[in-house]
């Protein structure tokens, strides 16, 4: 294999796999330091993730929000932005499905409810965006802090709105009604006891097709249409999109609604297709997984759908050792998260001179292949 | 005295002790981004000094060591961002927000493991925190008209971090503007070449400036966790190493418009909490939901520059690559 | 024979970045209190090689001798405690400190800045006086021109005690003028003793300034040769290994109807500052007219308020039968569509994006087509033919669709935008600085293809500031000088001395609409001329 080949296997697979192993072996000492046996730890987890059939259901119901958030913050960092609001955008989302269903006749079926709810909370989650996208396109607002700031924002907005607008009637628990039955997103177990297989009940229902649906969409989107063409050259290069014509402004506003929207489905397969109603912080933590899957994953569509599975995982044999070691809380995901976007994001090439120096050293060719000196 | 002027000063009052963690943190973050090194990991630092100095004035019983165990633990993370950003040159945005994330998860998974309370830090009495020091002579002079007021209810009776806080500032615009370092600090931030090629280390700098921001958030985090409040609790920060941010980018850069800014925000909370409860004709009461979310709709504002543009030193953001 | 001191001596300096050899081998004796040249293409390894003495870099192998003692030199502060002062090409200042504060930077003489800068204003007014150097020391080096802060440099290295001071490239962004200002001062210094080296590709700055002068080629020190021994063929000779056309075949210029009209256009930056004055002219169909001036006068804003990225302050330009001015704004993508077609001056900043691969960059512009869109979807298969065929088309190598595009040399690079450009037949073709880090060998295929399009009937606008490539390649001339036209001409008339005149603004002021119709005038006569 000549040595540009061997870089690039280095770049696209083997660094990125040592990264994660970091961050797993330095996971290992925290579990040290607080006095866990990290293999025990790992044999708990893996058993909680895939061990039994509700946990499996479980690990890939999780896995449906991380694909959401994870495309969400890779559609922005194709176009060169940071969205750290996937938080705020999935919680807005959820209020863009809710009053979609609550507002609708009762009577109607599915194929109204369904479609509904998801376009509700697209346009919510894209709304949510839409504000720091402005600001930081016209206004050169710093959109890392603006998107924070909306994090907070959409927390105070929707405990506001639960507690004082949408309340059930005579409840005391901030959420809304029960959503009508015809609009549940259908759960897997039910529809594969519909075909005669009897898996046990978990969350897990049909968002999971529309999250691989969407990574779908977003592959093709970015790479097979001139506007995905014109949202990377913006990223890359601004000044050299504007030589070609695109408009960096626009660009931005589109790319970062698209997350905006991409994020906003979470509360699809939290609300729509498990809770059944609108309740409060049904998004944490989903947004910030987001960015480690989307570094994990290299922000291509398939490497996120690997990512969230990885984190899926995490999440649901999280509260598996939660659940079986009182000394250790579902937080250890949120430490894995953060030494993800860690060893991915910021030290991403930390070892690439290492790894170059050993497997695809320099050899001294006496045609140089058209390299500028 | 009327009535008016004891509401005033106890708001101003409430404005410098909300204020004070805004500066430290501001002037970390300023240190940072003169040279060239955005640090969105302010929050993070915070957070996890604040659980530090938590936790060692419950252990040790002591706000001093709290304090240098605060400090410590900020350099620490302030050292992880410099590996990162300039040995390996990474994404600088990244790395902060890996921080934060850390800080997050890693104090209440420490705090679980070692004091069992769910996250939080024993409450520590009040030989472990720092307290409110009465100036000397406060309660003698009180008789004054305005001034004694005002010497006793706002500048007396603040715990010693907050004086910290505010003795800083003119030392930190003396240091930039009037030393060697700081000349050197600020021509790293604008044309790292124009350094290197005058001899001095562009990463040594660099990172000098992150060690003295680390300093500067451990003692904004020990401030917030053993001054401020008696214990750790989780993401006790709330956002403020942002909005800290946001009064960077508002007061330019500059370490006394920088505090100006900050004592605005402390202000407009310290009103808004004010508001809070208090019926305004035709209208009722305003949610807690709202006085809640002014600081991060007013950062918001604030940022959406309406009130001029910002400029921020030319080599902030990007990491220094000796180009062939 | 007398033994000459020698100021610097490099033996055997090698220096590899990865699989690129820098320098190989590479000998230098530079004699104390003379001028030496070093000369050589982009590419050849002098920019290394003084950054190896400057510090900066560090040798592989070899010795360096400064003044008789050796030295390993591990950063820039030991090569300037040995007494060699840089000035980059690119200057090394920060624009918004004083001139004081930028040369005391690193020699500040204390912790505190006070003392040190009283110290440094006597010494520095000192050295002013002494050399010719002087400069206003409480300016912002934002404020200054190009050739004050040169001067500003070259302070900050005698400030810092340089007996030896090289320079990289000097005079790419001065006047002639200019140019004979910095020879003279160049002249009082070897007068104190101080030894200089020249870094430069100008065949005749050599000629004209310096004692002695080395050749690079490839990474190789080649010749050393006795300025008066040599003379300008030799030494292209030398510098590309085979004898070298200075000059362009081309026949007359067959012109015809004006395709871009530029009426007084005006265009302010930023800050409201206009960086462009009034500015008329028409370019024609099957003309190049060549815009010279000397970088920063205009050309940028120019070339990118033609090309609709900037917008303009105000005046108008007609082009292709629609017409753009302040109010009414034609975006890049629009005027594409219309025929005009450009090649920036900044290949790296705005002609392709490096990290996406040469098809990629082989699309930016024309993404939109509908040749490679089908609907919603754009072709992968579409758009690698289409980089095939225009890397075949200019002979661009490798030939690999795949490659990033920043793999590939800056010649190639430069075929390849202009590939993307000029297979598109625009009718009018916007070029700025074509030629610059390119080698030898795509020059010349470059400057063909020109020719080729404006023979074809095209209308060619050339920005450039490279005198030889104007004269020889342009029909027409203009000047621009602070944002104005400050001269026009037919190239068969232009020489350096007048051109140079032109670039410093030292003629009568000229109307500009009255030039137009002159130019007029003299097209109609020249074309007259060919027919008859």
């Amino acid at each position: 294999m000549n040595r540009d080949a061997r870089i690039s296997w280095i770049n696209r697979l083997l660094l990125p796999i040592l990264n994660v192993v970091t961050a797993f072996a330095v996971t290992a000492v925290v579990f040290w330091l607080i006095d866990v046996n990290p293999i025990e730890a790992a044999e708990v987890l893996l058993y909680g993730a895939f061990g039994y059939e509700e946990g499996i259901g479980y690990t890939i119901y999780y896995t449906t929000n991380f694909i959401f958030t994870g495309l969400a913050v890779a559609v922005a960092f194709h176009a060169g932005l940071f969205n750290i609001g996937g938080e705020g955008q999935a919680y807005v989302g959820g209020l863009g499905a809710g009053l979609a269903i609550l507002m609708l006749d009762p009577t109607l079926g599915a194929w109204v409810f369904i479609p509904a709810s998801i376009i509700g909370a697209l346009l919510f989650g894209a709304l949510w965006a839409l504000i720091p996208a402005y600001l930081q396109a016209y206004r050169g607002s710093h959109i890392v802090i603006t998107t924070i700031m909306f994090n907070f924002l959409a927390a105070s907005l929707m405990v506001y709105l639960m507690v004082h607008v949408l309340r059930e009637t005579g409840q005391m628990t901030p959420q809304s009604e029960l959503f009508p039955t015809n609009a549940w997103m259908p759960f897997v177990h039910d529809v594969a006891a519909g075909m005669g297989y009897s898996i046990e009940a978990s969350p897990l229902n049909l968002s999971v097709i529309l999250a691989l649906v969407c990574a779908l969409l977003v592959w093709f989107f970015l790479w097979q249409t001139r506007w995905g063409y014109a949202v990377r050259a913006t990223g890359k290069n601004s000044t050299a999109a504007v030589y070609g014509g695109i408009k960096p402004k626009r660009v931005i506003i589109v790319a970062m609604c698209i997350s905006g929207a991409l994020a906003g489905l979470v509360s699809v397969n939290e609300l729509v297709g498990y809770q059944h109603r609108l309740i409060m912080d049904f998004h944490l933590g989903y947004g910030f997984g987001g960015i480690a899957v989307a570094l994990m994953g290299r922000s291509h569509p398939l490497g996120i759908i690997v990512a969230a599975l990885l984190f899926g995982t995490l999440y649901q044999g999280g509260a598996e050792l939660a659940f079986e070691m009182s000394g250790v809380s579902r937080d250890i995901v949120v430490v894995m998260q953060g030494l993800v976007i860690l060893f991915c994001g910021a030290l991403e090439y930390m070892y690439r001179p290492w790894l170059i120096r050993k497997l695809a050293p320099v050899v001294r060719q006496s045609e140089l292949a058209g390299v500028a000196l | 005295m009327s009535d008016l002027l004891l509401t005033l000063l106890l708001t101003l009052d409430a404005t410098l002790r909300v204020s004070s963690p805004l500066i430290l943190a501001a002037m970390a973050g300023l240190f940072a981004e003169r040279a060239g090194v955005v640090d969105i990991g302010l929050e993070g630092k915070m957070l996890a000094s604040a659980f530090a100095a938590a936790s060692v004035a419950a252990v040790f019983g002591s706000p001093w060591l709290g304090l240098g165990a605060a400090v410590l633990v900020s350099c620490c993370l302030a050292m992880l961002h410099g590996f990162a950003t300039i040995t390996h040159r990474g994404d600088q945005i990244v790395s902060g927000v890996a921080i934060n994330i850390l800080a997050a998860g890693l104090t209440i998974i420490l705090g679980l493991a070692w004091f069992h309370q769910g996250g939080l830090t024993p409450a520590l009495n009040n030989d472990s925190r720092f307290l409110s020091i009465t100036l000397p002579y406060a309660e003698q002079l009180a008789f004054i008209p305005v001034l004694g007021p005002i010497y006793k209810e706002l500048i007396s009776g603040h715990n010693i971090l907050v004086y910290v806080a505010f003795a800083i500032v003119p030392l930190v615009w003396w240091a930039v503007f009037h030393t060697r370092f700081g000349l050197r600090l600020r021509a790293v931030g604008e044309n790292p070449k124009a350094v290197d090629t005058a001899g001095l280390s562009v990463i040594k700098l660099r990172y000098q400036a992150l060690i003295v921001g680390g300093i500067l958030c451990g003692i904004a985090g020990a401030y917030i966790g053993i001054a401020h409040n008696a214990q750790f609790t989780r993401d006790m920060t709330a956002g403020q190493g942002f909005i800290a941010l946001a009064a960077l980018i508002f007061g330019k850069w500059r370490p006394l418009t920088v505090m100006l800014a900050c004592l605005l925000f402390g202000f407009l909370d310290a009103l808004a909490v004010r508001l809070q409860g208090v019926e305004i004709e035709g209208f009722g009461v305003i949610p807690v939901q709202f006085i809640e979310a002014t600081p991060y709709l007013l950062t918001v504002i604030l940022l959406a520059g309406f009130i001029g543009r910002a400029i921020p030193p030319k080599a902030v953001g990007t990491a220094y690559v000796k180009e062939r | 024979m007398i033994m000459k001191n020698y100021a610097i001596e490099l033996t055997d300096i090698d220096k590899r970045f990865g699989a690129v050899h820098a320098n190989n081998k590479v000998c230098l004796q530079v004699i104390e209190g003379k001028i030496h040249g070093i000369i050589g293409e982009n590419g050849a390894g002098k920019s290394t090689l003084m950054s190896i003495l400057y510090g900066f870099y560090q040798a592989d192998a070899g010795q360096i001798n400064v003044l008789g003692d050796t030295y390993i030199f591990r950063d820039s502060h030991q090569a300037i405690a040995a007494g060699i002062g840089m000035v980059h090409q690119h200057f090394m200042l920060v624009e918004n400190f004083t001139v004081l504060e930028n040369v005391i930077l690193g020699s500040e003489g204390g912790a505190l800045l006070a003392d040190g800068l009283a110290a440094a204003r006597k010494e520095l007014t000192r050295l002013g006086e002494e050399y010719g150097l002087k400069v206003n020391l409480d300016a912002t080096i934002d404020t200054l021109s190009v050739g004050l802060q040169q001067r500003v440099e070259i302070l900050k290295a005698l400030y810092k005690g340089a007996k030896i001071l090289i320079l990289d490239e000097p005079t790419g962004v001065l006047t002639p003028q200019e140019t004979e200002e910095l020879f003279r001062i160049f002249a009082a210094l070897k007068q104190q003793g101080v030894t200089i080296m020249l870094i430069t590709h100008k065949l005749r700055e050599i000629m004209s300034i310096t004692d002695q002068v080395s050749v690079m080629r490839g990474g190789q020190m080649v010749a050393h040769r006795n300025t008066c021994d040599t003379d300008r063929e030799e030494l292209a000779e030398l510098m590309v290994g085979r004898k070298v056309l200075l000059h362009v075949d081309k026949g007359p210029a067959n012109v015809r109807a004006p395709l871009m009209t530029v009426k007084r256009l005006t265009v302010a930056d930023n800050q409201g500052v206009e960086r462009l004055k009034g500015v008329s002219f028409e370019l024609r169909a099957g003309e190049v007219l060549g815009v010279a001036g000397v970088s920063g006068n205009g050309q940028t804003e120019l070339l990118e308020a033609l090309s609709g990225i900037t917008p303009l302050t105000s005046g108008s330009v007609q082009v292709l039968g629609m017409e753009m001015d302040a109010k009414h704004p034609l975006s890049p993508d629009i005027l594409r569509e219309l025929g005009l077609a450009h090649v920036p001056e900044d290949r790296h900043r705005m002609g392709l994006i490096t990290e996406f691969s040469a098809s990629e960059s082989a699309l930016l512009g024309y993404h939109t087509d509908a040749s490679i869109n089908s609907g919603l979807w754009l072709s992968k298969a579409k758009v690698d033919a289409n980089c095939e065929q225009l890397m075949q088309a200019f002979d661009v190598r490798p030939a690999d669709p795949h490659l990033k595009s920043a793999n590939f040399s800056g010649g190639n690079q430069q075929k390849l935008i202009l590939a993307r450009e000029m297979e598109r037949n625009p009718e009018v073709l916007l070029i700025g600085q074509p030629t610059r880090g390119v080698d030898i060998g795509a020059i010349e295929f470059i400057h063909q293809r020109i020719i080729a399009m404006r023979d074809a009937g095209k209308a060619v606008l050339l920005v450039s500031v490279e005198l030889d490539e104007i004269m020889s390649v342009s029909d027409r001339i203009i000047v621009l000088c602070d944002g104005a036209i400050s001269g026009r001409i037919i190239a068969a008339d232009a020489d350096e001395r007048t051109l140079g005149m032109m670039m410093a603004n030292a003629l009568d002021p000229i109307d500009p609409l009255q030039a137009m119709n002159d130019d007029k005038s003299s097209s109609n006569h020249s074309t007259q001329e060919v027919q008859s």
